[in-house]
This record gives structure tokens, sequence and C-alpha cells, in this order.
């Protein structure tokens, strides 16, 4: 069996391989070729809302192939704001995260059993209800007439009440509330393996119990450090529903100019190359990500 | 035997789901636009079990009629969105054989909405109103004086007037091309203008007034006037008028207007229509045929606020909203509205893109 595959050209570790590869073709090389030609077409109204790349015309064929919209990107402002507003609000996130985070991780790690799973438990359990209803239940916390204004009003701290609905502020709680268990699991995971001995030596010899966090635990858990801040700074830098939900029109981020392209401005050719920059722009943290682990595993 | 059980089992199961996929009907509507029994009594009348979604904007519903395949039997476009979309191919032509209820309907109004699709061979009116400003009439007493009277669009687009509001909650409906022509009308030039000056001239307008706007959206600003978390909104007459509604029901003090500015007024025809690849057009045809019902439009007349175009249904609609200038605008203010103009493919893309910019204060 295994000679008369062999002989047709399959070997054991090509079979393995092939699932993962027909995985990545099927459902990443196509939708981004797809998404590749439509950035390159002519809107037009019509089904579908583009222009074929070539058509017919008398019996010659006709290419209709433009870098307008990618050219258009740059003319226009918004799209670069767009992106360096995602970048920032997205940074901001992730060290907040990481400083409402890393206390929460370091006190898990630390606690007893059966506490910890209990606590862990904790962290996982607002997955159970869906992630569009925990954001709505924001808008009933933040909004004039919310909870919030109401007991500051009520109990006299405040006279007026204070906007935070559709306000950056707004996004930043709703950003730092979803993405905490992304910060927190890696964190975590990262804390609990911490050798004890080495807590113990720093004490031994003489260090101070912030000079053993600071020299001892926080550069040991850097990796947990890097792996949670990169689960969080990269997924809310394409952020749609967030800052949708809660921000204003002031709020300037790429995940809703590119549903704005595609849905209000039905311009599917600019939204398509809107993505294929987006793609391109968050492969760079990846690859930073990847080689700071390549390092970290060659040490 | 086991294997016969089985087997019928599967007949059993294949046989349902024939019957579900022949006597179903798919459709796509605005949000907060049908009386709560309407569906309910389809289903009872026909035995068509009906899957209802909404969605809270022309460019949305446009989005995905375009993308093809969308899976509905029954879309509700805007007379202007519908003749683009009809010359793009996207609606198959009504078999008037099957809609004799057609005779209910007001032969004007029909007449006025054939001017976007001739014949009205594509579509039928569902509902039709106004883009006004509703308003909470104690916040902007409180803010711009008792004596103020509401009645031009200065509330929304004198940034001296907007200021004094800022604090209470201004929005803006998410619809460029009922915005920007309203802007421009209120800078003293032609709404159906498609001139480019023109419509720099109405964003300029826009542009004066955004800071002060707390958002752009199209269907949030009901329950925001009704709870009063903002207090002024551009919005379509029926939802200001609902809005109104539920803030009478919650009792909670909060009293609404709605007025149709002096300057005039945007006044639109939302369209039954069939989309061109509709898996199911018979029963489509019969719900159409349902809505014309004299008394299930004044059903839904009743329960969303918006004028209908059925005069047979005229006799059971509520006193208080034929008699709403808000709803049926009276003559003197019929005069000074005026119709959408239709987009072609360049001027959107002009038009859409003034609107980004608008919206995100680019």
């Amino acid at each position: 069996m295994k000679s008369f595959l062999s002989k047709l050209g399959f070997s054991g570790r090509g079979l393995v391989i092939a699932v993962p590869t027909v995985w990545l073709v099927a459902f990443f090389l196509i939708p981004f070729l797809v998404v590749l030609k439509i950035s390159v077409s002519e809107p037009r109204i019509a089904i579908p809302p583009y222009a074929p790349l070539w058509e017919t015309v008398n019996g010659a064929i006709k290419f209709n192939i433009n870098f307008e919209n990618y050219a258009y990107m740059w003319e226009d402002s918004l799209y670069v704001n767009a992106y360096l507003s995602s970048v920032k609000i997205a940074a901001i996130s992730t060290i907040l995260t990481l400083i409402v985070g890393y206390p929460m991780a370091y006190y898990i790690a630390r606690s007893p059993e059966p506490r910890r799973s209990i606590l862990l438990l904790l962290i996982v359990l607002p997955f159970w209800t869906s992630f569009l209803l925990r954001v709505y239940a924001w808008i009933g916390i933040l909004k004039t007439k919310g909870v919030i204004n109401h007991f500051l009003l009520s109990v006299g701290i405040i006279d007026e009440p204070i906007i935070m609905m559709q306000t950056d502020f707004a996004v930043y709680v709703g950003i730092v509330y979803t993405y905490l268990p992304f910060m927190i699991l890696p964190l975590y995971a990262n804390l609990v393996k911490l050798d004890n001995s080495l807590l113990e030596a720093s004490t031994d010899l003489g260090a101070g119990r912030v000079s053993t966090f600071f020299r001892i635990t926080f550069p040991l858990s850097w990796p947990g450090v890097l792996a949670g801040s990169m689960l969080v700074f990269i997924p809310v830098i394409g952020e749609f529903v967030i800052p949708t939900l809660l921000g204003g029109p002031d709020t300037l981020m790429i995940g809703k100019v590119l549903w704005n392209e595609y849905f209000s401005n039905r311009d599917w050719p600019v939204a398509s190359a809107v993505a294929m920059v987006m793609l391109i722009v968050m492969v760079i943290p990846i690859m930073i990500l990847q080689n700071a682990q390549n390092r970290e595993a060659k040490t | 035997m086991r294997n016969r059980i089985s087997l019928a089992v599967v007949a059993m199961l294949m046989g349902t789901t024939a019957i579900a996929q022949d006597n179903v009907l798919h459709i796509y509507n605005w949000s907060d636009y049908i009386a709560e029994d309407t569906i309910e009594k389809f289903t009872e009348a026909t035995g068509i079990e009906v899957t209802y979604d909404v969605y809270d904007s022309n460019e949305v519903l446009e989005a995905k009629i375009l993308a093809g395949r969308s899976g509905y039997d029954i879309v509700v476009p805007t007379s202007d969105f519908l003749q683009r979309q009809i010359a793009a191919g996207a609606y198959m032509e009504l078999d008037k054989s099957l809609l004799p209820n057609l005779v209910n309907m007001d032969a004007d109004l029909m007449a006025a909405a054939a001017h976007y699709d001739a014949d009205n061979a594509h579509a039928v009116i569902y509902m039709w109103g106004t883009t006004g400003i509703g308003y909470n009439t104690a916040m902007i007493a409180e803010r711009l004086g008792e004596d103020y009277e509401v009645d031009s669009w200065a509330l929304v687009f004198d940034p001296e007037i907007v200021a004094k509001l800022a604090d209470c909650g201004v929005s803006m409906l998410d619809a460029p091309s009922e915005m920007i022509p309203a802007a421009m009308n209120y800078a003293g030039l032609d709404p159906s203008s498609t001139d480019k000056a023109d419509f720099e001239a109405g964003a300029a307008v826009l542009q004066a007034v955004r800071p002060y706007i707390r958002y752009f959206h199209s269907s949030q600003y009901i329950n925001d006037l009704a709870n009063g978390d903002t207090c002024v909104a551009v919005g379509w007459s029926g939802d200001v008028f609902q809005a109104l509604y539920r803030a009478e029901e919650a009792e909670n003090g909060v009293e609404i207007g709605y007025v149709i500015p002096n300057e005039g007024a945007l006044q639109w025809f939302d369209m039954l229509a069939i989309p061109a690849d509709a898996p199911h057009p018979e029963n489509a045809h019969a719900f159409i045929n349902f809505v014309m019902d004299a008394q299930i439009t004044a059903d839904i007349t009743n329960y969303v606020w918006y004028a209908n175009a059925n005069a047979a249904s005229m006799p059971l609609v509520d006193p208080d909203i034929t008699s709403d200038p808000g709803i049926f605008p009276t003559e003197a203010a019929s005069a000074g509205l005026w119709g959408a103009t239709v987009y072609d493919a360049r001027t959107d893309r002009t038009v859409t893109r003034m609107w980004t910019r608008i919206k995100t204060g680019q």
C-alpha cells in the first residue's frame, strides 16, 4: 500500500500537509485573489457592482485593469488617517488591557487551588453570552440617561449628566472590557510556570518585593506579555463592532471605513483596495512578533 | 425492519423540507416598519411561512441587491434607489393579474411613483413620508427660549443654533442623498441639482455644524429621542412619530414634535419590489396583494405612523393620524416638498465621498 502510494508520488508527509494546504488555498488564497481582482476593477451600478477584468468588445478582448482605487487611497487623507488612528487606538487599548490584565493574571497564577480554577472560570464565563449583547449592555450603562449618570446624579456628585456614549472613552471601555481575557489568559499561562525558587533566591539576595517583581517576574513573563499584547493589538486594529456601537462620528477606525466603503458607498473596488492594504499593514506586526519569538526560542 | 423505518424517517424529513421550501417567503424591510400582526395574519391567510429581516439604509439594501442572489423575495427600496436598481436589472416585472387589490391604490400617488418606475411596472407603494426634524420640545425650549418656534432647517443647519443644542444631542440620518440635498436647499439652492458646486455648498453647510452632531445613524434616534437621550434628530416622519408614541407609552415625560420645515423637505416613496432572482416570486406577489388590502394597510399605518397610498384604507386609519400635518402634509406644505433625484454612478460616487468626509470630519 505504502509503496503503491509512493509510486503515485504521494508520501505520508505529503498527505498530512495536504489537509492544511487545501484549507489555506480554499479559505485564504482563493478569497484573497478574489479581493485582489475586485480591487483592480472599476465600479458600476450593476450585478455584481464592478466591471469584469476583461470583456470582448467586437471580437477583441478589452482589459479593464486599473490601479486608480489604490491611487485614490493616497489622494484622500481619510484612509491614511484611519489607519493611523486605528493603530493609535489599538496601541492605547493594548497598554490599558496590559495594565488591568497583568495584576489579575498575576493574582490568579499565585492563587492556590481550587480558587485558581474558579477565578479562571470567571475570566472565561463572559464568553458564554454573545459579544454583541455585552457591548449593548455597555450602551445601557454609559448612555446619557444610563446607569452611571443616574447613580452620579442621584448621589449628587454631578449636576449635569456626563456624555460618555459616542465618544472615544466609550470605545476604550468597550475594547478593554472585551479583549481583557485575551490578555489575561496568555499572561496567566506564562506566570503560572514561574519558578518559585527564583523568587526565593531573589529575596535571599536582599531584593525587596518591588525589586523582585521588576527584575525577576516581569522580565521572565515577557513572552506572555508579548503574546497577550499581539492577541489584543492585531484584532483591535480591524475592530468594527465596538467603534460602531459605542463610538461617535469622531472615532475613526479602518474597520468602520471599510464597512462604509462596502455598504454605504457600495464601492466594492475601493473597499477591496482598503482591505488589501489593511492586510499588508497587519502582516508587519505579526512578522515582528514571529521574529521576537524566534529570537526568544534561540536564547 | 430498521432499515425501512429509517427510510420512512428520511422520506418524511425530505417531505417536510420540500413543503417548507415551497411555502416560505423571505422579506427584507426597513426596521420598525410593519404592524405587529401583519406577518401573523399573512401566514394565517395563506399558510406561507415568513422570514423577516430588517435594514435601516437604502445603501445597505443596494449593497445586498447588487451583490446578487440575496435570497429575498420582497424588498422595500425607496423610489430613487429603485429606479437605479431597475436599470441594473435587479427587479422582475410585477404580474398584475396576481394583484387584484391594485384597485385600492391612490391613482395620484401611484402616478407620482411612476416617475421612477414607468407604469409602476416593478413596484407598488408601501408607505411614504417626509424627511424632516424630530425634536424634544422641553429641551429645545430650555436652550433656545420658550418663544422659539421650530419651523426651519436652521434648527440643524445654523451653527449658532446647533451649538446651543450640542449638549443635549443632535443626530442626523446616515443618508447622503437625503442630507446633502436638504443642506443645499437650506443654502438657497435647488435640492435636485447634480452640479458639483452645489454639492460643495451643501457639504459646507453640513461641515459647519458637524462638530455639534452627536452621531449619524438612521434608526438609533427613535429610541434616543423617546428616552430623552438626544433632543434633535433629522429623521423620517413615521419614525419620529414612533418615538413620540413610545415616549407616551413609557410615560417618561418626554414630549416630541415633528416638523416639515418651511423651506420644504424631501418626500419619498418606499416601494414593494421583487428581486429578479427571488426564489419564491409567487409568494411575493401574494404578499404584495395582501398588504394592499385596505384593512391591512390601515393597520400598518396605525402602527408605524407612516402615510400610505391606499385610498381604500383611509376611512380605516386613525383620524389622529390622517389629520396630523406631519404625516399627511397640508396642501401648502405639500407644495414645498421635493422628490428625490436619481444619481448616476459618477454623481453617486461624488456624493458618497463627500458624505464620508462630512461624517468623519476629514
